[in-house]
């Protein structure tokens, strides 16, 4: 390319660029970087009182913390138990649909999408309605089945109130993977099938041999979004139990918009952030690394 | 194929009745909005669920639509029932985040895929990183940046993030890079300038991609509730979202009431996502890291 050729296809791409940057730039790289630089202060909300710097004091009452220490523990829960179980799910629902015509694979793509697009408040209120102690279907199927005697409150018991966030959780994360694998389905080369199939393969080897290392790519990616999901639940928590009863359902999201936004402590719920940004960092590091690995 | 045997027959049949099992309790909370919102508090109240409405009553419709009162637009004195404002709102927030950000979006995803700049790889490996990174942890600090600029409680709070996150670029990446070389070259040797080129020749190429980018903003923007709620207090700026938590909050047990501001806030989604499903399932998978 001449230099002169070179020049112009510069200015013309930052022209282009130009309008997406300033907003890119202006809303998501400076908050990046207010966002490392606040963890090191004592901020709050108002912007009259000046920062004061105070090293590595935010993290290290973070340690000592044990409503952090909780919440930590609880996003843990939440991660490991919801990522691997939507993964497992939709990929076995988009196989079971992959291969259906095309009405009826919409149909129950639609179906297992509506919790995302249905809006989290929405579907958070209903599901409050369904837990409800003395309203909720949930008691009265489960009394009447006989699967439990006596009404259990769901939410204001620390015992099952996690899991009822995360059952939620769950119904509002399989639509994304189920799409995804559906087209990472048909898109597996025919050809290697069906010679595998005429060297007497059966089903669950042409999965696990043929299929799986071809959708590998899309597993990844899977991975990754779920894991993201699952860190920032939120609105769940904000909605259903604000992190109670007795922190049970404290969640390092929640934690942060109590510490910013109830508390004013504005830098420890930067540093909080930074925290959570290194973990989901690292965490999608090492399923890059096991995915490359295979 | 050919050599179905009884036992893949079987199973056939086993994942086609958990399917429909599974279709009907996914379906499940929306039914109970919808059936909620026309049932009377004595059917709401009761320990013992009505599956379907025994009686219909607008009592919970007409209760949302009595509540607190909002100019309809600005500052006018023109009074609306607060959820008509609300959802003012939140189709314009909405819109306005679906425009820009398709604008945008579309012109800086032709530069980094057809343009070859100084800087290019740098600047894609920033704005993948990006995706990668949790949006609401940079939402916080963003509020102070906000406010530092006059626009807290102002529905532009809202729009402007939406426009920033990378997810769209790195789409409308995806779609231009198959547009064809010969077919720019052509414009160039026919004279027409660079901005010519883009909105003749590449826009029509990557016209679905924009269609999934838009209808993808949209609804994403729509339940954006943790934005929302960081940015937004006054009950004139509320999204329907936002309105029914607070009223949710203020009147914890009236589920009745509650269903149908949560129906407000849902149905007309649902209905935008049906209409453009098949954009919508293209934006997604377009999305996703190839390769």
């Amino acid at each position: 390319m001449s230099p002169e050729l070179r020049r112009r296809e510069t200015i013309a791409g930052y022209l282009f660029l130009l309008p997406s940057l300033i907003f890119f730039i202006g809303f998501v790289v400076v908050p990046m970087v207010m966002c490392v630089v606040t963890s090191f202060f004592d901020a709050n909300m108002d912007l009259n009182t000046p920062d004061k710097f105070i090293w590595f004091n935010n993290y290290i009452e973070l340690w000592k913390d044990p409503v952090f220490l909780k919440a930590l523990k609880n996003t843990f829960i939440i991660v490991v138990v919801s990522v691997p179980f939507t993964c497992i799910f939709s990929l076995w629902v988009a196989s079971a649909i992959y291969k259906m015509r095309e009405g009826l694979l919409s149909f129950f793509r639609i179906v297992f999408y509506l919790p995302v697009v249905t809006g989290s408040v929405a579907v958070t209120v209903v599901w409050k309605w369904m837990y409800n102690n003395y309203y909720g279907i949930f008691n009265y199927v489960l009394k009447n089945t006989g699967i439990i005697s006596k009404n259990i409150n769901w939410l204001g018991n620390p015992q099952y109130a996690l899991w009822c966030i995360i059952l939620i959780l769950l119904t509002t994360s399989v639509g994304q993977p189920i799409v995804l694998y559906v087209s990472a389905l048909s898109n597996v080369d025919n050809s290697l099938v069906e010679a595998s199939e005429v060297d007497g393969a059966n089903n669950l080897q042409v999965f696990w041999r043929i299929k799986w290392p071809q959708i590998m790519p899309t597993t990844l990616y899977i991975l990754i979004i779920t894991t993201i999901n699952s860190f920032q639940c939120f609105a769940l928590i904000q909605l259903l139990t604000s992190g109670g009863p007795n922190y049970a359902t404290e969640t390092v999201m929640y934690y942060i918009y109590y510490s910013a936004f109830k508390l004013y402590r504005f830098g420890y719920g930067n540093a909080m952030g930074v925290i959570l940004a290194i973990f989901i960092g690292i965490l999608s590091a090492i399923q890059f690394r096991l995915a490359r690995e295979k | 194929m050919s050599k179905d045997n009884g036992s893949s027959v079987a199973y056939k049949i086993f994942s086609l009745v958990v399917l429909i099992v599974l279709a009907f309790l996914f379906i499940f909370p929306l039914y109970w909005i919808i059936t909620g919102m026309f049932k009377p508090p004595a059917a709401i109240n009761s320990p013992v669920p009505q599956w379907f409405p025994k009686e219909f009553t607008m009592r919970n419709i007409t209760e949302l639509f009595s509540r607190r009162t909002a100019p309809l637009f600005g500052e006018i004195a023109l009074r609306v029932p607060g959820a008509v404002r609300w959802m003012i709102n939140t189709v314009f927030m909405a819109v306005m985040a679906m425009i820009l950000t398709c604008i945008t979006a579309a012109m800086a995803g032709y530069a980094l895929a057809k343009k070859r700049f100084i800087g290019r790889a740098l600047l894609f490996s920033l704005i993948v990183a990006a995706m990668a990174l949790p949006k609401q942890v940079i939402l916080v600090p963003l509020v102070r940046e906000i406010s530092s600029l006059g626009l807290y409680d102002n529905i532009w709070a809202v729009i402007l993030p939406t426009v920033g996150w990378p997810f769209g670029v790195f789409l409308m990446k995806q779609f231009s890079e198959g547009i064809p070389g010969e077919m720019m070259e052509a414009a160039r040797i026919d004279g027409a300038s660079e901005f010519r080129t883009f909105t003749s020749v590449v826009v029509p190429m990557i016209k679905p991609g924009i269609g999934a980018l838009a209808i993808f903003t949209f609804i994403n923007s729509w339940n954006d509730y943790f934005m929302q709620l960081i940015m937004l207090t006054s009950n004139s700026n509320l999204t329907i979202s936002l309105g029914i938590a607070t009223m949710q909050a203020e009147n914890s047990t009236d589920f009745g009431l509650i269903m149908a501001g949560a129906a407000l806030a849902a149905v007309p989604i649902i209905l935008v996502f049906l209409l453009f499903q098949k954009y919508f399932t293209k934006g997604i998978t377009m999305g996703a890291v190839k390769g």
